[in-house]
């Protein structure tokens, strides 16, 4: 059975979700505060890849990240390879298209936060860094793990912009979803019937982790 | 002895803040009725809010100075605030609540220090438990003990007892004039009952509609009123 498309996925949007975090946080932090200037612009901004094709979002990163493209070449000169075509691209691709779901949820966290409780830590002399992670961060963290939950999954069903930048290898890039694909155009029944099961038992799991969230009856 | 002098102007969306004071050692009340901008008074003392003109200075510190562009922020003024709703972590335990701002102290001392206040406030005991499963009256004590635990030269009172019973309200005015005499921390504290003035503060300044009406040792004011805006004001019995 064909199991390293699942793998690679599930390592994919590890990955994704992972830079989403780190990123995607303090984007939702700043965004959260009323007086970020320009605020809705930067709105747009994140919350574009959400509503674009995504094979727009792959044709605008193959020009970035491809051979002949500023991202591209910069990574090659500084030795590091090319970038499309291999895992990397499918990390960058589930990236892209999946941060503005964490985002937008960890914002609505945030700003649920209410703002009494960052001013007190701050009359007892908290930094504001320390504020963030000892305050609102642990408030929020309801709106952040379903932000989590919802960039895995978006990130797992990555398909146009992947196959845009990552392409279809066999064994290198080919994703749970791309594997589908392949499957049904090469009359592998079997195979996308069993690649399918497991896939819609994994976005299963997630939404049942958002729906206990939501009912806030904890773990 | 440590006195506040604040001298603000500010505007918050149509409503005009426009007052000056003082207060000294003891207890000052800032007295009015709700929408005389005591609370925003109070925020600015405390740096959560910045004022167009004016100046405050604590001691011999100039924490805001309009025109020499000074802004000290919230967490290097030294000045504790006890909110209305009393804002008390919810994730964090009634120690650790007190313990949030003895960070610059060695971790060991945090927790001696923190069973001190709690002692201080009468909680013994309470360590362990969550601010949710505390009644009104103490976690009013708790969010004093939070606020008195890193010795702050000033502290500011929110309303503190607007949302207690009768009895608890008796007891707490009670601890917070025996806390104020034992630590000679100054207070300012903001309410709109008539009572908590005549029982706690040594001085009383007057607020209605974004100005001071009047301002004095409470005796002397609630005996001479001065104008017949002040005494309007200390006739009734708790304002709105």
């Amino acid at each position: 059975m064909p199991l390293h498309p699942l793998v690679l996925s599930l390592w994919v949007a590890a990955q994704a979700t992972l830079v989403s975090l780190v990123v995607g946080l303090p984007l939702a932090w700043l965004l959260a505060r009323k007086e970020l200037p320009g605020r809705d612009l930067w709105t747009v901004l994140i919350l574009l890849p959400m509503v674009l094709p995504p094979t727009v979002l792959g044709y605008y990163l193959l020009i970035l990240i491809g051979r002949g493209g500023p991202v591209g070449q910069w990574a090659e000169a500084l030795g590091l390879g090319r970038i499309v075509f291999t895992p990397t691209a499918a990390v960058i691709a589930a990236f892209v298209a999946s941060a503005p779901f964490l985002v937008r949820s960890a914002q609505a966290g945030f700003e649920q936060v209410a703002p009494t409780y960052a001013e007190a830590a701050r009359t007892l002399g908290r930094s504001e860094w320390a504020i963030a992670l000892t305050i609102t961060v642990p408030l929020a963290w309801r709106g952040i793990l379903a932000g989590v939950a919802l960039t895995f999954a978006r990130a797992v069903g990555e398909f146009g912009a992947t196959v845009m930048v990552a392409g279809n290898l066999a064994g290198r890039t080919r994703t749970g979803s791309i594997a589908i694909y392949d499957a049904v155009q090469a009359g592998r029944m079997a195979d996308a019937n069993f690649l399918a099961l497991l896939l819609t038992a994994m976005a299963a799991a997630v939404l049942l982790v958002l729906a206990r969230l939501g009912r806030g009856t904890g773990w | 002895m440590v006195s506040l002098h604040v001298d603000v102007r500010a505007r918050l969306g149509t409503f005009e803040l426009d007052v000056a004071f003082e207060a000294r050692g003891g207890i000052t009340a800032l007295f009015g009725p709700s929408g005389a901008g005591k609370s925003l008074a109070l925020r600015h003392v405390a740096g959560l809010a910045r004022g167009r003109e004016g100046r405050i200075v604590l001691g011999e510190r100039v924490l805001f100075d309009a025109a020499e562009g000074i802004h000290v922020p919230p967490r290097d003024r030294r000045i504790g605030l006890v909110f209305q709703e009393y804002a008390l972590f919810p994730h964090l335990s009634v120690g650790s609540n007190i313990a949030y701002g003895l960070h610059r102290l060695p971790r060991t001392e945090r927790s001696v220090r923190a069973l001190e206040l709690l002692r201080l406030v009468e909680l013994e005991g309470y360590a362990d438990r969550t601010p949710d499963s505390l009644s009104g009256g103490e976690r009013q004590r708790v969010a004093l003990a939070r606020a008195l635990a890193p010795e702050p030269d000033l502290l500011l009172l929110d309303e503190p007892f607007a949302a207690l019973d009768f009895r608890v309200r008796r007891e707490l005015r009670g601890m917070l004039w025996a806390l104020q005499r034992r630590t000679g921390i100054p207070m300012v504290l903001v309410t709109h009952a008539l009572s908590d003035v005549r029982e706690l503060a040594d001085r009383v300044v007057l607020l209605d509609g974004g100005r001071v009406v009047a301002s004095g040792p409470t005796e002397r004011l609630l005996a001479a009123p001065g104008t017949a805006e002040a005494a309007a004001l200390l006739t009734g019995e708790d304002l709105a």
